[in-house]
């Protein structure tokens, strides 16, 4: 059985305006040792999901498992075993840095000589040296989102809920997290993640689960779901602008889907069926007609194109890929 | 743990051992703990504890230098001051209990709750630290008032164990009350919301009463109410342990005549009755 473990989640809030179905039968499962990545639109129950195992939540129906404790029914066994991080930094403004670690070491009953040891520690693991004896009232966003994810492993859990953790970081901090999530990863750490960076998925997750209105609508290795999407796209960019309509009808006639036009009309890119023998053609029919080009090439699809084929148009229109992806 | 001097945070070993076991010692500690977190709010904003500080010299001045003369007639035997005192003691630490409810709010609204709620800590300890906190903050005002009241005159005159169960009924009371107030803290949707509609209740709650003046100088309705008001109870409770009553005769309704009774059990029955909803809805709560 896995580490984390849910089936048939469901949860709906009512709302003035409404009832909504933050999840509506959601199942997950992530292997020990793994990354789980969750990915999808705003509103999809990525938030909800998290809630529900890190025992924030009750669901309305629906079991969750994490390390075969039963979230509902021994929500404090949960709570020992694993580290929570949300996605607005749950940190004091009053208490400083290290004093906030602190205080999470002492309610996860280390003693005081042994909370302040630690929180030392991740304060400089962290970065935060400089900071750690001011209150937090005075950090900037990136700083408070660092001392939260601190405190998500103040008791050293071998499972980790972190809810867009990158959010609001700095590059040269999100690298430094991500290193950090690939050591406890490594360490043996089971990982539960959220993240509107596509990139960020590709990077950790072993696993990704797209997930839109409440339930995960596709699964997989980073590979496999850019499979799922399907054939390679050619891009193609022109060095005029007046040639940008010439050159979108010849690549629709070559695609197998929709165009995607961007820099004002000179980057056209359309998914294909057969890559290479396509890109030729493109370029031949593309040469025929003098236009002159700047660059052009063919890309595997990217996470990006994983989640827009997904969750993007749904509903709106009836596109293929979509059909073969759910 | 501490010989570890890695500078990944590592994991790897899983969670630490607990040094704090069993469900009182982890109930004490993490109250404690809470409560320290508190406290240090206090102390990194000096302007609560100006504000718990200037507030009540401030009232005990106003009433008494104020209202002093205008109350009391011609009963010789009536000091206005020594009356008065009970009084403004129940309102600061009625009203202080409000404190508890705002908290909540707060925390709910910046999210630090979520934290705790995460943690492997006791249910309760959360709500036993705010009001801890603000028990704490309440016996600054106590005293404060307490010196401003004798440096104006104020004299308790049952002898000082008689005075000091005055002081631990106000005490008492307030602390009970903090626990409605948490828990209204943790049903409105904004730290405002709570501040204005304890306002509404308790300047009603604290004015119809016998805090200011006795009750049967209030016009008819508003005397009954007063006399029934568990704030008067209090109140009166407080004034005769300090033996001030100056000559006012109870009014002949069962709470009036036995005030400290009626204060303690309505103390005991607001922790009996709000202890547990309190600790019921903070498992429900999350952060907005
Ligand atoms: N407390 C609540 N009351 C009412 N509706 C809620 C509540 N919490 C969540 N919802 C609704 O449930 C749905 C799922 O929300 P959730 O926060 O899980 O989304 P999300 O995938 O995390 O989105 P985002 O990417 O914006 O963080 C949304 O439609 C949201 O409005
Ligand atoms: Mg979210």
């Amino acid at each position: 059985m896995s580490i984390i473990e849910a089936k048939g989640l469901t949860k709906t809030y009512s709302t003035r305006s409404g009832t909504v179905h933050a999840l509506a039968g959601l199942d997950l499962s992530v292997p020990e040792g793994t990354v789980k990545g969750l990915l999808g639109p705003n509103g999809a129950g990525k938030t909800t999901t998290v809630k529900v195992l890190n025992t924030l939540i009750k669901p309305d129906s629906g079991t969750a498992t994490v390390d075969s404790i039963d979230v509902v029914n021994d929500p404090q066994g949960v709570r020992r075993v694993i580290g929570a991080s949300g996605q607005y930094a749950a940190v004091d403004e009053n208490l400083t840095g290290l004093e906030n670690l602190e205080m999470v070491g002492r309610l996860y009953h280390l003693g005081i000589k042994r909370s302040r040891a630690r929180a030392k520690e991740l304060i400089e693991a962290f970065d935060l040296t400089a900071a750690g004896n001011r209150p937090v009232k005075g950090f900037s966003g990136g700083m408070r989102r660092r001392i939260d994810l601190a405190g998500a492993l103040v008791n050293r859990p071998r499972i980790l809920f972190l809810d867009e953790p990158t959010t609001g970081l700095d590059p040269a901090s999100r690298l430094g997290l991500w290193e950090t999530i690939s050591d406890l990863v490594r360490g043996g750490t089971t990982v539960l993640l959220t993240t509107q960076y596509l990139e960020e998925a590709d990077y950790l997750a072993d696993h990704i689960s797209v997930i839109d209105s409440g339930h995960v609508i596709a699964e997989g290795t980073s590979d496999e779901l850019k499979a799922q999407v399907g054939g390679h796209r050619v891009v193609v960019t022109v060095a005029d602008e007046g040639d940008s309509q010439q050159a979108q009808d010849i690549l629709r006639h070559h695609g197998a889907g929709k165009l995607s036009v961007s820099d004002g009309g000179r980057e056209i890119s359309v998914v294909v069926d057969q890559g290479p023998t396509t890109l030729q053609a493109v370029l031949s029919d593309l040469g025929n007609a003098q236009i002159r080009l700047h660059d052009a090439g063919m890309q595997r699809p990217t996470l990006d194109d994983v989640f827009l084929t997904l969750t993007g148009h749904k509903a709106a229109q009836d596109d293929d890929t979509e059909q073969e992806a759910s | 743990m501490t010989t570890q001097q890695t500078s990944t945070p590592a994991t790897a070993q899983g969670p630490f051992e607990p040094e704090v076991t069993g469900a009182f010692a982890t109930w004490m500690a993490d109250g404690w703990t809470v409560t320290w977190r508190n406290l240090n709010k206090v102390k990194r904003s000096p302007d609560m504890l100006i504000f718990a500080v200037l507030q009540p010299i401030m009232f005990v001045l106003l009433f008494s230098q104020v209202f002093g003369g205008a109350i009391g007639g011609d009963n010789p035997n009536f000091d206005y001051t020594d009356f008065l005192m009970a009084g403004i003691f129940a309102q600061t630490v009625v009203f202080g209990s409000t404190f508890s409810g705002a908290a909540m709010a707060q925390d709910l609204k910046e999210g630090i709750i979520d934290r705790f709620r995460t943690l492997p800590m006791s249910p309760s300890a959360v709500l036993v630290g705010r009001t801890n906190a603000d028990l704490a903050l309440n016996t600054i005002s106590m005293v404060i008032m307490i010196l401003t009241g004798l440096a104006i005159g104020w004299r308790f005159e049952n002898g000082v164990l008689s005075f000091l169960g005055g002081v631990a009924l106000l005490m008492l009371f307030s602390y009970s009350f903090s626990w409605v107030m948490a828990l209204l803290g943790m049903m409105v949707k904004t730290p405002e919301t709570i501040n204005n509609a304890s306002f509404m209740i308790l300047f009603p709650l604290t004015f119809i009463s016998n805090a200011f003046v006795p009750a049967e100088s209030l016009p008819k309705v508003f005397g009954i109410i007063a006399n029934w008001n568990p704030v008067s109870a209090l109140v009166q409770g407080a004034r005769e342990l300090f033996g001030n009553t100056g000559g006012t005769v109870a009014a002949d309704t069962w709470p009036m005549q036995n005030p400290v009774i009626t204060a303690i059990i309505g103390s005991v029955l607001m922790l009996l009755i709000f202890v547990p909803l309190c600790v019921k809805k903070f498992g429900n709560v999350s952060s907005r």
